[in-house]
């Protein structure tokens, strides 16, 4: 197994090989334009709970399998949630019981 | 060693991107490190992303420069014309003379 | 453990009738947090979507049209992106623009090799293909190539420039202007004005 290259972080792809560009485009989902307005509402306000520079650095912070596996507005929640954590507005307990919960709500409508 | 805050170069100057390989979050891309390129503007004094990117506030702000790059010298097997170029920002702290020792 | 549901935390359902994923519940979780804590509000989420939802490369091709109609205009335009479209009255928030002008010897083409870097005030929110690994790996080092599967050719004698967004400028291509336009208006060339073009991997032809 060719190992990376440990002075290149997986994110800083320009000038790697790669395939033909594949014309996608998808009508964003609710959940993902919600995302977005976090980030937006988080960012764009006198005392910013989350810059873009600390969602950019805690993306790349996922590692390269995560940043391969998941979409766009998945690593995007991700950095918004571990930001979030970083400067201590939610705590890591708050979410798991959170996240937990609504799970359970979510499946007692289906 | 380019002092980071104070503005030094301008349009047309000669500049190389320094060579380093730090881990925390870098906006200065790889294949660009170690390439001379000519500034093309300086685009004003901005907080320095490494430093927002860990929640603190990256001040004093720091000049941040076009730097115009030909192709056929950022990659070796350039299939495009002599004349193509690229042009990208980067940060005065990530940049030297070009005729600077590495 | 439940919490105390801010009235209103619960007026967007989640989107799916098959089950959540870990990210949607996540994506629920944060906003009813921050909700709950003061930190927003249902209406302000409410409010940035349809902001966003407004935001589409309709809003690029308004100043694509002033530069092609207004000589003066496109000289600002170029000087100083930001300040032009706000001129125009457009609502850009904190946007640092860069306009670069196609002409018959230079082809500009925008790419943000490190994340994915674009417009959104002018443009709406990106294509996937612009935050492709292949787009933002293969633009930098052979953007004719990535132009032919746009089925845009640049011929030799026009240099390429490509746009690497690494910091805190966002880039505008102004298209050249398609020929046999004259009989139009500033609206009707807007209308000609396609979002591919304003990202330079298109050209407009008539």
């Amino acid at each position: 197994m060719t190992l990376p290259d440990p002075h290149r972080s997986h994110h800083d792809m320009g000038g790697l090989p790669a395939d033909t560009v594949v014309r996608a485009e998808h009508d964003y989902a609710m959940w993902e334009k919600r995302v977005d307005a976090l980030l937006v509402l988080l960012g764009d306000r006198q005392e910013p709970l989350v810059s873009t520079d600390e969602l950019r650095r805690n993306i790349e912070g996922l590692g390269r399998e995560a940043y391969e596996r998941m979409t766009y507005y998945e690593r995007w929640i991700s950095s918004i949630a571990q930001t979030l954590i970083q400067r201590g507005v939610i705590s890591v307990d708050e979410l798991g019981r959170r996240i937990q919960e609504v799970t359970a709500r979510e499946s007692a409508h289906d | 060693m380019t002092d980071a805050h104070t503005v030094t170069f301008r349009a047309g100057d000669r500049v190389r991107v320094r060579v380093a390989h730090p881990i925390g979050h870098v906006r200065t891309p790889y294949y660009l490190r170690g390439k001379g390129g000519v500034v093309e503007r300086i685009c004003g004094s901005f907080p320095n992303p490494e430093e927002l990117a860990y929640g603190r506030n990256g001040l004093p702000a720091r000049p941040l420069y076009r730097v115009r790059f030909l192709q056929r010298e950022l990659w070796p097997d350039y299939a495009g014309p002599p004349t193509d170029v690229l042009e990208a920002e980067i940060y005065q702290h990530w940049l030297q003379p070009e005729d600077a020792p590495p | 453990m439940s919490g105390d549901h801010t009235h209103g935390a619960h007026d967007v359902r989640a989107d799916h009738d098959d089950s959540l994923t870990y990210y949607q519940a996540m994506e629920i979780a944060v906003r009813e947090l921050l909700i709950e804590k003061g930190v927003l509000t249902a209406g302000d989420v409410r409010r940035q979507i349809e902001t966003m939802d407004a935001r589409g490369p309709q809003v690029g091709a308004i100043m694509v049209a002033r530069a092609w109609v207004d000589a003066a205009f496109k000289q600002r335009m170029l000087e100083d992106g930001s300040a032009a479209a706000r001129e125009l009255g457009l609502q850009i928030g904190p946007l640092k623009l860069i306009v670069v002008e196609n002409t018959p010897d230079v082809h500009n083409v925008v790419v943000c090799t490190l994340c994915s870097c674009y417009p959104r005030a002018l443009l709406g929110l990106p294509p996937d293909w612009y935050k492709s690994r292949s787009y933002r790996s293969r633009t930098v080092r052979e953007p004719r190539a990535v132009l032919a599967e746009f089925g845009t050719v640049i011929p030799d004698g026009t240099r390429i420039c490509v746009h690497d967004s690494t910091a805190d400028m966002r880039y505008l291509v102004l298209p050249r202007r398609p020929e046999h336009t004259e009989h139009l208006d500033e609206s009707g060339l807007a209308k000609l004005v396609t979002r591919d073009s304003m990202i330079g991997v298109s050209v407009i032809e008539t």
